[in-house]
């Protein structure tokens, strides 16, 4: 409630600002019957910016320095020895804000405790009412600066463009911020799960038990990567063994052989596919294609289990063949039609049009769709998690159980765990190598893609 | 375009002729050719006979069909979904139009070459064996490399490129490109060589060594240009045929349609009043 009165009021300032600065641009223009640089709009909007973003900024350098400044304040309060010891001090100050806040603390409350809640209470306050007097004047002075330079001359137009530009680039720096900041953290946890396994133990170890945190004291298990490594790359490989081959040739005929009515209702249609959630394939497998898959194998009289690497694979290349054919027919009907032209023209049929002309032509593209496609395959978890059969161990015969590294993630992570431990330490450097591995496809494919598309251009 | 529209629906336009001075043989017999993309027809009762070792040029304003009767020749329509083709074309006592024949083998005997350069994303080399190897012309290696050899000389293009055969065919000049694609139609030894505005993508140097090889290739083809360009028919025709609006409106020696042409829409586009 609270929040949102704060919300339409700054709504109702900034708005009243536009109309303030758009009215004042038009006032202007009409006493010195000049016409403006810029239309009404691009001054009403430059003085919200002037407005806002000065304030904004206060704000936020308030939100992330005050809680520090107010805490080293408080300590002040604390006797010597609670503010000496560390853990002391930090349980002391929990419970100093606890009572600030009103929630009150448990057992006995010490004088010193209770005083430096009540300062406490009182410097938010202050602080709270200075930095709502500090925005408001920020914002105003703004404003009035932005409103002195409405002129004729002033190119308002141009400013919002500049202030447009720098909103993207804000935007886009938020996204490659945030991808570089996942990437320390995994990578300073997975620093840690080190410190406990020896690197060379964990790359190429070739057994995996890492026990229960729980169980203490018989030494902290095995961590070797590979079992899982491989189970990865097992179920990858049926996966694309699946997809590859009915999503490019669903491209291509899509693509090539389709009249424009199917080619309309079949490619929506397939990538309706691609919109079932991964559960829904996870157990999907489980029930119906893992039972199916034994069924046939036990009346060959083969020992093929329920839930499998086949299993899981077949299933996941399903899941990737709309992601295939749908990149794939995108690049396929990306080769100009000139190409076509040029081959039926000189008399080829259609198939071979398909095998000598398009497909190398968008050869480089397709592998790219491809490796994309595996990155996918490897960094898949729900499926793979209910149908692979979550049994680490290192196997030739894909009508085995296995494991992989994301469904090793998911049981390193979930249930009662002690985020110290190089039990759970070990999801991190598991969530490092797929990264690391599905970065390499990735750049790989980006590149091959880039290539091609300077082909034509 | 009154006139025109009249004539349309009342019945016939009959297309003015002009006999040749000199007697050539007929090559193609184009008669009544309809064509239909959808309901739309776009093409109205064209008939003209195609002389053979000469160079017949179509004419015409931008939508007029004469792309349109060109890729009849050798049935590129096909390719374009809901096109009807209507009419017969005979080429030689055969039909081009008939249903029956083997598309992919009259694309071997009526080669075209298109607007825009196209050669494939394949080496020089690869570009021009590619008609020989699908039809399965070369008997062996050298066959295929003496084939690729001769076809680029014909087409003027074999000292330019003769020391990188392997580089791909992309990385040559516009104008090499197009001259490639030449070579690449005269591989296959058609009878016939369809030029889709060749030139329109080409600078005019380029433009003239394309002109030159066309005057040397009517030696030992039949070949069909359209052009944009009044001059190039007028340099590279021994016969000019005028489309507009789908109708084939005048055809005759290049030099009399351009000199002296008999109707007045031929006249008002040679002339430049409109188009």
């Amino acid at each position: 409630m609270n929040t949102l009165i704060v919300i339409a009021v700054i709504l109702i300032v900034l708005s009243l600002v536009y109309q303030w600065g758009a009215s004042t641009s038009r006032s202007v223009a009409r006493s010195a019957g000049v016409k403006m640089h810029s239309r009404p709009v691009y001054y009403g909007l430059l003085l919200v910016l002037w407005c806002a973003i000065p304030a904004a900024v206060v704000y936020v350098l308030y939100s992330l320095f005050a809680p520090t400044i107010i805490n080293s304040m408080i300590l002040s309060y604390l006797p010597a020895d609670v503010a000496g010891d560390p853990q002391a001090r930090v349980s002391a100050m929990s419970r100093i804000q606890n009572l600030a806040s009103g929630f009150g603390a448990l057992g006995d409350v010490p004088d010193y405790e209770r005083q430096a809640a009540r300062a406490l209470t009182s410097l938010r306050w202050t602080a709270n009412l200075a930095i709502v007097a500090l925005v408001a004047v920020v914002g105003v002075l703004g404003t009035l600066f932005a409103r002195s330079r409405i002129g004729p001359e002033y190119r308002a137009r141009n400013r919002v463009e500049w202030a447009i530009k720098a909103l993207l680039i804000t935007c886009s720096a938020i996204a490659i911020l945030t991808t570089v900041g996942i990437v320390l953290s995994v990578l300073s946890e997975a620093l840690r799960f080190f410190t406990f396994v020896n690197p060379i133990d964990f790359f190429f170890g070739t057994v995996w038990n890492p026990r229960f945190s729980s169980t203490g004291s018989g030494g902290q298990g095995d961590f070797g990567l590979l079992p899982l490594l491989w189970g990865t790359i097992m179920i990858t490989i049926i996966a694309m063994l699946v997809a590859v081959p009915v999503g490019l040739m669903a491209a291509i005929y899509l693509s090539e052989y389709a009249g424009a009515k199917f080619r309309f209702i079949s490619k929506p249609l397939l990538e309706v596919l691609a919109g079932i959630p991964t559960i829904v394939y996870g157990f999907f497998a489980l029930v119906t294609v893992g039972p199916f898959f034994s069924g046939i194998g036990a009346a060959l009289g083969l020992d093929v289990q329920a839930t499998s690497a086949f299993t899981a694979g077949i299933v996941m290349g399903i899941m990737i063949i709309p992601f295939v054919s749908s990149l794939s027919d995108d690049i396929i009907s990306q080769v100009p039609q000139t190409m076509r032209d040029g081959s039926y023209g000189l008399g080829a049929t259609r198939s071979e049009t398909i095998r000598k002309v398009i497909l190398p032509a968008a050869l480089p593209g397709i592998v790219g769709a491809f490796l994309l496609a595996v990155s996918r395959a490897v960094g898949e978890t729900m499926i793979v998690v209910l149908a692979a059969g979550n049994s680490p161990v290192l196997t030739a015969n894909p009508f085995e159980a296995v494991s992989t590294v994301t469904v090793t993630i998911v049981n390193q992570l979930t249930g009662d765990t002690d985020f110290a431990s190089p039990q759970s330490l070990v999801a991190f450097a598991l969530g490092l190598t797929l990264f690391v591995i599905t970065l390499c496809l990735n750049v790989v494919a980006i590149y091959i893609v880039k290539k091609y598309r300077e082909q034509y251009e | 375009m009154s006139a025109v529209a009249a004539e349309a629906s009342t019945g016939r336009y009959e297309t003015i002729r002009i006999a040749d001075p000199v007697a050539r043989p007929t090559k193609i017999a184009a008669k009544e050719v309809y064509v239909h993309y959808g309901a739309k027809e776009a093409l109205h009762h064209v008939s003209i006979d195609i002389p053979a070792q000469a160079v017949t040029a179509f004419i015409g304003p931008s939508g007029c069909g004469k792309s349109t009767f060109l890729r009849c020749f050798n049935r590129m329509n096909d390719t374009i979904e809901n096109c009807r083709v209507d009419g017969v074309l005979d080429m030689e006592g055969e039909d081009l139009n008939d249903h029956s024949l083997d598309v992919v083998l009259l694309r071997a005997r009526v080669g075209m070459v298109f607007q825009k350069p196209n050669p494939f994303p394949k080496s020089i080399f690869e570009n021009i064996a590619y008609g020989p190897r699908i039809h399965g012309v070369a008997q062996d290696k050298a066959h295929l490399q003496e084939i690729v050899e001769t076809s680029l000389k014909k087409a003027g293009l074999w000292e330019e490129v003769k020391d990188r055969l392997n580089e791909p065919g992309t990385g040559l000049s516009g104008g090499q490109q197009q001259r490639l694609c030449i070579a690449r139609a005269i591989a296959v030894s058609p009878e016939v060589i369809l030029m889709d505005e060749p030139c329109s993508a080409l600078d005019p140097i380029a433009t003239a060594k394309v002109e030159e090889l066309i005057g040397e290739l009517r030696q030992n083809y039949t070949i069909i240009i359209v052009t944009h360009s009044m001059s190039q028919a007028q340099r590279v025709s021994q016969r000019t045929a005028y489309f507009h609006l789908g109708y084939l409106v005048e055809e005759g020696p290049t030099e009399s349609i351009f000199n002296n042409p008999q109707e007045k829409r031929t006249k008002d586009y040679i002339t430049g009043v409109f188009g």
